[in-house]
Parts: C-alpha cells; structure tokens; sequence
C-alpha cells in the first residue's frame, strides 16, 4: 500500500454530512480582547463582536489603570502634583509638565524668562521626536514585523532619554517644569549634545522611511484601513496627528500660538485619506518639522534666567479663580482645568486627556474591518493607558 | 564561571573539584544542573501594566539586551510563561486578572514585583482604587524599587533570581512550594467588589505588620 495518499473519510452509510460552516451561519461571536493582549497597548480592552472575521460591533472597557489622578491632584499641592503629571502619558513626560505649568501660570498670572520658554520648546519638540518615532515602532509591530522596526525606535529614543536624564536625572518622569520656568539650566555640552542628535535625527528617519515607507506589506495593510472623516473627527473632539490625518488644519501651536512658537517658521503637514497610513505618514512629516523646530531653537537659544525670581514655589497659594492651560502634545491637545479657591489645592484639578478623547472614535473606525485591522487601527490612534484611565 | 554547576557531594571539597575539572571532569548533582540550566531560560510572561512596562520594554531592546540573560523571549501567553513581571501599578479593577494569569501559569514560576507602584502603590498609595503591594495576593520572589527602576535595575532582578533559581532544592524541607503537598499552587481570585476587593488580601501571604512602639 502505498503510504503517501491519505487517509480517506468515508461516512457510515445513513449519516448525514453537513459541511461545518452551515451550522455556524450567521453566528456572531464575541471576543474579549483584554485586558492583557499584547496588541492593547496597556491594560485596555475591548468587547469585540464578530461575524466571521469582521467586526460589527465595539465596545471598549477603560478602567484598568485608574490611578485617582485627579482625586490625588485636589488633595495635594499645586507643586506636588507635578512629579504626577509625567505619570499621565508616561511616554511624554515633558509636555504634560509644560501644560500644568501653564494651567499654573495663567492661574497665577505668573510670567515665564525668554530663555526657559525656549527650553520648553526644545524639550516638547524632543518629546514629539520620541513619541512619534516609538509610535512608528509600536505600529510596525502590530502589524507583525517583530523586531527591527521597533528595535531601530527605541535606538534613538535611548539617545533623546539619555539627553533628559542628563538634564533632570531621570530617564522617563522628568519633573523639569516649574511654575514660572524650568528647575535646571543646562550645560553648553547638553546644548551641543541635543544639537548633534537634532541633526543626525534627519539621517535616522531616512534609514527609517527607506525601509518602512514604501513597505509593500505596510500600504497593503493600513491603506484604506480605518478611515476617518474630517467631520467625525471634528464632531468627536479628535485632535493631534489624527485630526490632521484627515485634512483639518487645527494645530494648537499654530492657533492658540503659546510659548515662543510663532517665533518659528514650519508648517502644518496635513493627510488625504484620514486612513492609518495617512497617521502614519502624518507622525514621520511632524517629525521633520521637530527638526527643523528644534535647529532654529538651538540656532537662537538666549542666555538669561531660567525662572522667574519671584516665581514662589513653596506656600504656593494662587488667588481663587479658574484656569484652563492646553499645549499640542504629541498625541494631541493636552489640557489641566485647575480651580482655586485660595488654599493651596487645587479646588478642582482636570486633565483632558488627548489619548481618552482620540479613542472616542475607535468603534467607528472598526466596523466593517477584520479583528487584524482594529489592532493596527488602536495603534495608530496612539494611546497611553495611564492617560486614557488617569 | 562562578554559575557552572558545582557538586554537591560533601565528600569531595572544592580544590578537588577544581583539579577534576581541570582534567576534564565536571562533578555535578542532578538538582543542580537542573537549575543551572533552567535559571538561564527564564521566560517572562509579556504583560505590561503601566508606566514600567515602557522600561521592561527598553530593558529587551538593543541597548540593555536582556537576551545576554536568556530572558528575551517575551510569551504573550500565561501557559508558556515561567517569569510573571508586575511592571507597574495594579489597580483594584486589574487585581482579578492579575492574579488569574499568575494561576494560569505552570510551575516552576516565578514572580517580580517592578516598581514603587507593584511593590506597595507607590505615589499613587493614597488612590482609593490602587492595590497597595501585589504581595497580598500573589507571592513576590524579587522587589524592584524604583519609579520606574532603570533596565539596569530590572536585569540586576533578573540575576538575583538566578541566583535564587539556582539555590533552590528539588526534595526536603526548603523544596520550593509546588513540590510540597502542602502549599497551594492556586491562589485564590479576589472579587471586584461593590467598594473594595473581597477579601482585601490573601492571609496566608501577607499580614499588616506588627508595629513595635517604644514606651
């Protein structure tokens, strides 16, 4: 006999076959995804329903890292609560301080030296570099290309941490901005060190888009995929990269033109498609921006303070009132609503969170795509748990 | 190398050892071989809780390389897993599950606690819905202070449970917990409650500590 053909399957006489598919049509499945799925970025989860392998219906369950950010914030002082914002978007750690302090600072009506809002600039562009190229990580591994790409993001973001480290002692939870400033001035070596990664950043992201760019594997897979209307977006609050990736022209440092960013020249990149390679290629063209940002900070950096003398740290008491501070953050408009009644809490400490409010939209981006796509679709929205739950 | 299996004959002192191995021969014992060899396969389980699963991360990317340590191979599922790294805070809606995966897992398995927020709440201690120490539910091996600790510090943890690995006994009384009759090697799952976890903590692991005042 020979043994290579196989076995064949002949039914007892009298038995009905039925082909397996019949007995499921029509069937919706549900599937927890969560809250410990590698794919979820943290601790999220999502209900998903499915018939066959696309998804008619979503529902996301938050809660899994609340962390009583704001109960903590109205029961500490305004200065204690600092060291708390690097944990809200823990991959960004400067830009949340940059908003409290200027929620802070425009309760207070403190003003800020020309050279510390400088730094700021120059520490928010370096955190948009780091989040942005993490996020081209995290995507690529979503869609499965384990390793390298990832590998290659988290090269350059050791190099910008070990910049921040140098420069406040720690790698992630910074805790740099004060009200009225920034806590340490620094040296001229980590000036022309951050001058040097700036403009070897340009060749970083070449190598990096010369590989992934025009990726056959990665147009096939996010093209198309999860598209989302400008006036969805617009209707759902969404900002950030994800907001521009579908063509609207709202970018805080253009519009609310805080800090010193009017007194630099870049543009706004703006997507097509509002699909997942349209936020894709929307983070790798705000990186270029970054740069040239960051060549014209360094360019015409000025000495002086970098805080405010009369800039009052401990007993901070600002007189009672209400202030609503908001920066671009790298994942979109990031915002502290503080009201003081004269003590030295926060009567009411909000965050508004640009990762929650970006998720609003999740279901509507994944109705009709494959449970596959809603993992890449969640990864560009770029989410942080810690700010999503707070 | 100070980690080559040594013997355990009492018999036979460590200058003899060293001529034998000297000559080619290598005495072992079968329980130390085996935890040699298992010590340098460690495999975690991927799972990521906050804000320290960003330098558990790190510490697997080029740079730090926790492959030098046989570690890297991050499992997304309990079943495959020996290594249940809490990397960040566990809040009371998380603790179910966390303890759930650390069932899943098989024996031998082992446990590190990362971070303030794992080991005790950390700065988030006050929250009403954040656990205060995963060591009331399931049995920590190795702590990691830090907010978060740096790579460095978790694969310095990753070696001193090597080392652990290594000193444990495979019969006797100091047998690690899934080789006594004795010992649970399921924990029991706490409940969500309507205010708080049911029960708040595991007995058997963890007590509140007796605090001695002086008169």
């Amino acid at each position: 006999m020979n043994e290579l053909t196989p076995p064949s399957f002949n039914p007892p006489s009298g038995a009905q076959v039925r082909a397996v598919h019949d007995a499921f049509h029509g069937d919706l499945l549900e599937v927890s995804m969560g809250p410990h799925h590698p794919s979820t970025h943290g601790v999220f989860r999502m209900m998903v329903t499915l018939d066959g392998e696309t998804i008619v219906k979503l529902k996301p369950v938050f809660g899994y890292l609340h962390r009583n950010h704001e109960k903590l914030g109205e029961n500490t002082t305004y200065l204690s609560s600092m060291p708390y914002t690097d944990r809200l978007d823990y991959l960004n750690s400067m830009t949340n301080n940059w908003a409290y302090a200027l929620a802070v600072e425009k309760l207070a009506g403190q003003s800020v030296p020309e050279r510390a809002e400088y730094l700021r600039v120059i520490l928010a562009e370096l955190t948009r570099l780091l989040n942005h190229t993490c996020l081209a990580g995290f995507l690529l591994q979503d869609c499965g290309a384990s390793g390298t790409p990832l590998m290659y993001a988290f090269r350059e973001r050791e190099k910008i941490l070990d910049l921040f480290e140098a420069l406040s002692g720690s790698r992630m939870m910074c805790n740099y901005q004060r009200f009225g400033g920034c806590r340490v001035d620094p040296s001229p070596e980590w000036l022309t060190a951050a001058q040097s990664l700036t403009d070897g950043y340009g060749r970083f992201l070449d190598e990096y888009e010369s590989l992934i760019t025009q990726n056959e594997i990665l147009m096939a897979r996010t093209q198309g995929v999860g598209v989302l209307s400008p006036a969805l977006a617009v209707s759902a609050g969404v900002t950030g990269p994800m907001l521009r990736a579908t063509g609207v022209n709202y970018d805080l440092r253009k519009v609310d033109a805080y800090g010193f960013y009017p007194r630099f020249p870049f543009r706004v990149p703006l997507g097509d498609h509002g699909d997942t390679y349209d936020r894709y290629m929307i983070r790798i063209l705000e990186m270029r921006e970054s740069i040239t940002i960051l060549q014209q900070a360094f360019r015409t950096l000025p000495s002086g303070p970098i805080i405010d003398p009369k800039a009052k740290l401990r007993g901070f008491r600002p007189k009672p009132g209400e202030a609503y501070g908001r920066i671009e953050g790298p994942k979109g408009e990031i915002g502290f609503y503080l009201i003081s009644d004269g003590s030295p809490n926060p009567y009411r400490y909000r965050v508004r969170p640009p990762s929650l409010v970006n998720l609003t939209i999740l279901e509507d981006l994944c109705l009709g795509q494959t449970l596959a796509d809603a993992v890449i679709i969640l990864g560009s929205i770029d989410i942080v748990l810690g700010e999503v739950d707070r | 190398m100070s980690d080559t299996p040594a013997a355990a004959h009492p018999d036979i002192d460590q200058a003899t050892r060293d001529e034998l191995r000297r000559q080619g021969i290598l005495l072992t014992s079968m329980e130390e071989l085996y935890n040699w060899g298992r010590s340098h396969s460690v495999w975690p389980l991927q799972f990521g809780l906050a804000c320290c699963a960003i330098e558990m991360i790190a510490a697997s990317m080029a740079k730090f390389d926790i492959a030098r340590f046989g570690s890297e191979v991050f499992r997304p599922s309990p079943r495959q897993a020996d290594l249940l790294i809490v990397s960040g805070t566990v809040t009371k809606k998380m603790t179910p599950q966390v303890v759930r995966l650390w069932n899943q897992m098989p024996e031998p398995k082992y446990c590190i606690a990362m971070g303030a927020c794992a080991i005790s709440g950390g700065p988030f201690k006050q929250g009403y819905n954040v656990l205060k120490g995963i060591d009331r539910f399931i049995p920590v091996d190795i702590y990691i202070p830090g907010c978060p600790p740096r790579p460095e510090a978790l694969l310095n943890g990753l070696l001193a449970l090597q080392e652990k690995i290594r000193a444990q006994k495979l019969s006797g009384p100091d047998a690690p917990r899934h080789l006594r009759a004795d010992d649970p090697c399921e924990y029991p799952v706490p409940e969500f409650g309507e205010h708080d976890l049911l029960p708040t903590k595991n007995p058997v692991l963890w007590q509140a500590p007796i605090i001695v005042r002086k008169e």
